[in-house]
């Protein structure tokens, strides 16, 4: 105990209490970050990483990116995804899975996002909508995948590539990887007929 | 400057002129009164306003604005909540003492809303021992708020009893010592000389320069703590001691506690006003003539309440800021920094008057 510490330690906390009017004095101008939510609805904008309920982005072609792996409905803690798929036949004789109905059920989403991260294609996302209350419990359920689409055509996957793929793993793991081994070579051949995907 | 006892004198002979003279006495003690009461609830109603307005803009949000333009009429309507809430009698409480002591702390909160000086000639106590009767009847508050506490029977009502009687009784000593500091410079302790003193002179916080500048700061602290508000308001912590003396209070009871928590703050600012800020002398500058010729038309009392309102802003901006003290923090703030800079201001200003160092 000594005279230094009691004029230091009045004078540093006379600083710091300066700094501090300091901050509430600059949050008092600046812009309040209220939304006064029925009067702006028009032009209210949620942020980005808000998380209103899940969709599945289609390009203009009416195609999205989901090549129906399951992985999301997997990922899903509450089980409100359910992905429904048929195998076809592609043209060079071989079976391949393709979506036929994603389903949602918003009641009981916790918007843990777990399903977005799952996704290897990136074909979901989470939209900024926010006004998702309904009169009836079943219009919660919705189909995500517009009727008609199909999944965004990739480019045929070249022989060598082909065997990369884990007969295993269902079919989406091994997928991104074959696009990129595939890539390089490919580029130089189709670029002029099929814009790159992916 | 427009000079009040114009009207004062108007109405007192319009009185005389049909009444005899104690009954116009009376007449004049209630109008006084009421005018004094209603000015008070206005006061009250506005600042409960600016409180939560001016809360919301520090922590960034808006602020009541569904009732009435601009939330505008939100207070009239907790009022009105106020006043048809139930008051509860509880069963194991002292009941005279319980229901004695909101009045005993509105009746301190009026009788020093009273000193104010509103204008030249509207002071409505005034003698020369102004400041001396504002300090007395401030203090007869603190007895309101320890009888709450005691006679509500509650380990909160009383632990926030004493916290609140340590905590006013702590800084009266340096609210006492400041006003003394500026008395030294004023040599007078009546409001109305100190204000005329300043309307001719120059405001006190000019006159006295370096010690009146440290003892109005050292006024504000102390002050925010007077009215037992945040950082200062350990008395009703609501995180540890839910409401603190007022917990077993409701309705009208718990309305004049609420009440008298802003009117407090109004009086202290008010107070810093008058005697460091020139009440309701207006800002002079001297050697502009023009000037200072415009700033004596607007009225006095404009000048008082733009002060008050001015110093009022100052407090609320300490209370948004700054996280609450713990009791010890509380104590030692006061006993070991506040009195000694408050003891060591006295004697500067003393040397500073007698060497004739003031402007």
């Amino acid at each position: 105990m000594s005279n230094n510490n009691y004029f230091s330690g009045l004078f540093s906390g006379i600083k710091s209490l300066l700094v501090g009017l300091g901050v509430t004095m600059k949050e008092f101008f600046t812009r309040k970050i209220t939304e006064q939510y029925p009067e702006n609805r028009k032009e209210l904008k949620m942020f980005d990483r808000f998380r209103g309920r899940l969709v599945m982005p289609h390009n203009e072609n009416n195609e999205h990116k989901c090549i129906g792996c399951g992985l999301c409905q997997m990922a899903c803690p509450n089980g409100s995804i359910t992905v429904t798929t048929e195998m076809l036949d592609t043209e060079d004789g071989k079976k391949k899975r393709s979506l036929v109905k994603y389903e949602y059920d918003l009641g009981c989403c916790m918007f843990c996002e777990l399903c977005i991260t799952a996704c290897p294609q990136g074909a979901i996302e989470f939209c900024t909508d926010f006004e998702n209350a309904v009169f009836d419990r079943s219009k919660l359920v919705q189909q995500l995948n517009k009727p008609g689409s199909k999944a965004v055509e990739k480019k045929p996957v070249p022989k060598p590539a082909a065997p990369a793929a884990k007969p295993a793993a269902p079919a989406a793991q091994p997928a991104p990887k074959a696009t990129e081994v595939a890539a390089p070579a490919e580029k130089k051949e189709s670029n002029p007929e099929t814009p790159t995907t992916v | 400057m427009f000079d009040f006892t114009v009207v004062t004198n108007w109405i007192d002979a319009l009185l005389l002129s049909f009444l005899p003279g104690w009954a116009a006495t009376l007449v004049e003690c209630v109008l006084v009164a009421l005018a004094i009461i209603t000015l008070y609830a206005v006061f009250a109603i506005i600042l409960i306003y600016m409180e939560r307005k001016i809360c919301a803009f520090f922590q960034c949000r808006l602020g009541p604005n569904r009732v009435g333009k601009w939330g505008s009429i939100q207070v009239l309507a907790d009022v009105l909540k106020m006043l048809t809430k139930e008051i509860i009698d509880m069963k194991n409480v002292d009941r005279l003492l319980h229901k004695m002591a909101p009045f005993l702390v509105i009746v301190a909160s009026m009788l020093t809303f009273a000193c104010l000086p509103w204008n030249k000639g509207a002071e409505v106590l005034d003698f020369n021992i102004g400041i001396f009767f504002f300090l007395a009847a401030g203090s007869i508050g603190v007895v309101g708020i320890l009888l709450a506490g005691w006679s509500s029977n509650n380990k909160y009502a009383l632990i926030g009893a004493m916290r609140s009687g340590a905590q006013i009784i702590s800084y009266e000593v340096s609210i006492g010592l400041v006003m003394l500091t500026m008395i030294v410079l004023t040599g007078t302790m009546s409001f109305s000389e100190i204000c005329q003193q300043q309307a001719d002179l120059g405001w006190n916080i000019f006159r006295g320069h370096v010690p009146a500048v440290l003892a109005f700061i050292i006024y504000l602290i102390a002050g925010n703590a007077e009215c037992n508000r945040g950082p200062f308001d350990m008395p009703e912590a609501e995180s540890e001691l839910t409401a603190g003396y007022h917990v077993e209070y409701s309705g009208m009871h718990f309305g004049f506690y609420y009440l008298a928590e802003y009117l407090n703050l109004f009086i202290c600012a008010g107070i810093a006003s008058t005697i460091f800020l020139g009440g309701w002398a207006p800002f002079h500058v001297p050697g502009l003539d023009g000037f200072n010729h415009v700033m004596d038309y607007i009225p006095g009392a404009v000048w008082m309440v733009g002060k008050t309102f001015f110093v009022v802003f100052l407090l609320m901006w300490i209370r948004w800021t700054f996280p609450r003290l713990r009791i010890d923090q509380l104590l030692a703030l006061e006993w070991k920094y506040l009195m000694p800079m408050s003891l060591v201001l006295l004697v500067l200003m003393a040397i500073c008057v007698s060497l004739g160092l003031t402007l």
